[in-house]
């Protein structure tokens, strides 16, 4: 065993220990603590819990590789995933927390008079989260084969029975602390190797500063991002620091990412686990404050990996290549074919005469390795991606979980259930979601990495103009609210399903509507719900008194 | 009965959510995006603006902003809550209040 398995088994042991531990002391006796953690988090540790519920395995495995080959357009996950906190404690979390209900269908229901409302929430909250949780399963069973060379399979149930612990005994109350453990883990996995590795490149410990530095002499000198610009010239790709695809493209997916982030129901019902709205309005600080660490380094751990990726592997002749090189050859996730048989690796724009490709994920999995740093720090980063996957699983079949017993059972189909009853089928309905999950993350159907994009622009167009227009809107009533979410959610899906799945080959820039990609058409959906709910709303009855005084109600502070 | 008190505090509150929001469309969508080529000819080190406001600056503005709206509503909060008390509904006498409990 190298001993980079041997520090993951040990950091993995000692992290998995730590969950099943807050697991066992933090275990939940009512349905209140079981859905929101008994409403008595504190905003700080609230604001960990949702950055690590909210930075998933592709925040922490995929995205700074997306933004290395992206370059300046990788801006729309960067921005995307952080502007939308704003709309999220600017319209949404206080109000939310005032209403002072469980979940997202809970309010839709509520506030929409309405069991059709309620029932169209519960199928985007189901829909949306089912889909994002199977990539986190993925996730963690990429980490356990690659750094343990365990099976996918082996992994993914290990991953499911660490879940299981703390999300079946504990449910939210159990995984808002395991969050915050995770959320310490992560971060520190995530900021080490990058500090390392902006010192090792440029002398500057943060990251952040490092990658606007120059270079240091063992590196060539000179701004690290003029040298990232000619390089990427030189070898026919884009300047990295300039945009490549289309202003409005970018522009519609930037907001379609904003859009969702507001309006998933997992990072929502966060908020409901604070003692009052002046708390929920702190959290959201504490929140993008505790995201924006990983979100600001993500680019500069981006510009480090490329430029170190290219100056290491271009050119050169392929059987002097590091170590990690092979060992990643073996993953398939770097694969070398020499087509004009020198022996040299040339990486290259021209996908004829280029030689190399790289799988986007192993930029931050691989980078400390490339970087030649100590194996502790290697094994540090699975540890952390682990974190990552399964925080947000936790967040996710929470969701599912109350969606079921509280949405559907409790407030729909058996209202009679006492609470013991519901806290019952709560457990229930946890345990099958994660066998779901698992069973998809063991045999991820081809669509799942596709979709997980697409999610966003999904809650986009159906959850966040419903609840914005619940809140700011007292005239908008049952009718314009259904009609909205379903022209909303039916027009994204059916963009995205034409251009992904039934003509994927005239998914070009030439036939998409003004020049919009189906990962940004949730911009465009979440504008019709609004216009088709404004419509429909002002041609059918104001809403009953006693729902325009709850409107009222919730946005006045206080408790 | 805290009618008027009610509906000048959800005036102030969409005023102060107006000029954060025009702020947030400006620094992420203005100066990460639509605008961030005109900014590229400015330098501060090795970033060139346009880039460094799409993958660094907006982020930084994104946290200033939520702290403004916290430190704003609650200031927007104790007014309220100061103008409600001094003002209380009638037919509940102000001298028993004071008492705290019964």
């Amino acid at each position: 065993m190298s001993s980079v398995q041997i520090w993951t088994y040990l950091f993995i042991a000692l992290s998995f220990g730590l969950y099943i531990g807050i697991a066992i002391w933090s275990r939940a006796s009512s349905t209140n603590e079981f859905y929101v953690a008994g409403g008595g988090v504190h905003p700080m540790a609230n604001g960990m819990a949702t950055a690590a519920d909210w930075m998933s395995a592709a925040s922490f495995i995929s995205m700074a590789g997306l933004i290395a080959f992206l370059g300046r357009d990788g801006t729309f996950y960067l921005m995307g995933w952080t502007g939308g906190y704003v709309l999220l404690a600017l319209l949404l979390a206080p109000y939310l927390r005032k209403f002072g209900k469980y979940t997202v269908p809970d309010f839709i229901g509520d506030r929409y008079y309405s069991r059709t409302a309620r029932m169209v929430a519960i199928f985007c909250a189901i829909t949306i989260s089912f889909v994002y949780v199977c990539g986190q399963m993925q996730g963690a069973g990429i980490v356990f084969s690659r750094f343990l060379e365990v099976d996918i399979t082996t992994g993914v149930i290990i991953g499911m029975t660490v879940v299981f612990f703390y999300a079946v005994l504990g449910g939210m109350k159990g995984i808002t602390y395991t969050q915050v453990a995770q959320y310490c883990v992560l971060i520190f996995a995530y900021m080490v190797p990058a500090i390392f590795i902006s010192i090792m490149m440029t002398g500057n410990p943060i990251p952040q500063l490092g990658f606007g530095s120059e270079l240091t002499e063992e590196y060539g000198g000179g701004y690290l991002l003029d040298r990232l610009d000619n390089l990427s010239q030189q070898l026919g790709f884009a300047a990295y620091t300039e945009g490549q695809r289309g202003t409005q493209d970018v522009f519609f997916i930037t907001a379609a990412l904003m859009f969702g982030t507001a309006g998933l129901p997992h990072v929502i019902i966060r908020f409901f686990t604070v003692p009052s709205v002046r708390s929920a309005r702190t959290s959201a600080v504490y929140a993008l404050v505790f995201i924006g660490i990983l979100y600001t380094t993500a680019p500069a751990v981006a510009a480090f990996a490329k430029t170190n990726l290219m100056n290491t592997v271009n050119n050169a002749p392929y059987l002097e290549l590091p170590d990690w090189f092979y060992t990643w050859e073996n993953t398939r996730l770097l694969t070398f074919e020499d087509k004009n048989g020198d022996g040299l690796v040339q990486y290259l724009a021209d996908p004829a005469m280029n030689e190399l490709t790289v799988n986007r994920d192993i930029m931050v999995l691989a980078n400390p390795e490339i970087a030649g740093l100590p194996a502790w720090v290697v094994a540090l980063v699975a540890s952390g991606a682990l974190a990552a996957a399964l925080s947000t699983a936790a967040g996710l079949l929470l969701v599912i979980s109350t969606a079921v017993s509280h949405d559907l059972l409790k407030r729909s189909l058996m209202p009679e259930i006492n609470e013991k009853q519901e806290l019952f089928y709560a457990r229930i309905a946890i345990f099958v979601a994660i066998l779901i999950a698992g069973y998809f993350g063991i045999n991820p159907p081809g669509f799942v990495a596709e979709v997980v994009a697409f999610a966003f622009g999904l809650a986009a167009a159906s959850f966040f103009p419903a609840i914005v227009l619940g809140i700011f809107y007292k005239r908008m009533n049952r009718q314009g609210a259904v009609a909205g979410m379903v022209a909303g959610f039916v027009f994204t899906a059916a963009y995205i399903i034409y251009f992904k799945f039934v003509s994927p080959e005239s998914s070009t820039a030439a036939n998409w509507w003004f020049g919009i990609s189906p990962e940004g058409i949730g911009t465009l959906g979440t504008l019709i719900n609004t216009a088709v709910a404004l419509t429909v709303s002002r041609l059918t009855p104001a809403p009953p008194r006693d729902i325009q005084q709850m409107v009222e109600e919730i946005r006045l502070p206080g408790n | 009965m805290h009618d008027d008190h009610a509906r000048t505090y959800w005036k102030s509150n969409v005023r102060i959510l107006t000029a954060l929001l025009t702020i947030w469309f400006l620094i992420s969508f203005g100066g990460g995006i639509l605008f961030a080529d005109f900014l590229d000819q400015f330098r501060i080190g090795g970033f060139k603006l346009g880039f460094w406001m799409a993958q660094q600056g907006s982020i930084y503005g994104f946290v200033v902003l939520i702290i403004v709206y916290v430190v704003w509503m609650d200031r927007l909060d104790a007014r309220y809550n100061s103008r409600k008390n001094s003002n209380p509904p009638p037919g509940i006498d102000a001298s028993s209040s004071k008492d705290g409990q019964e």
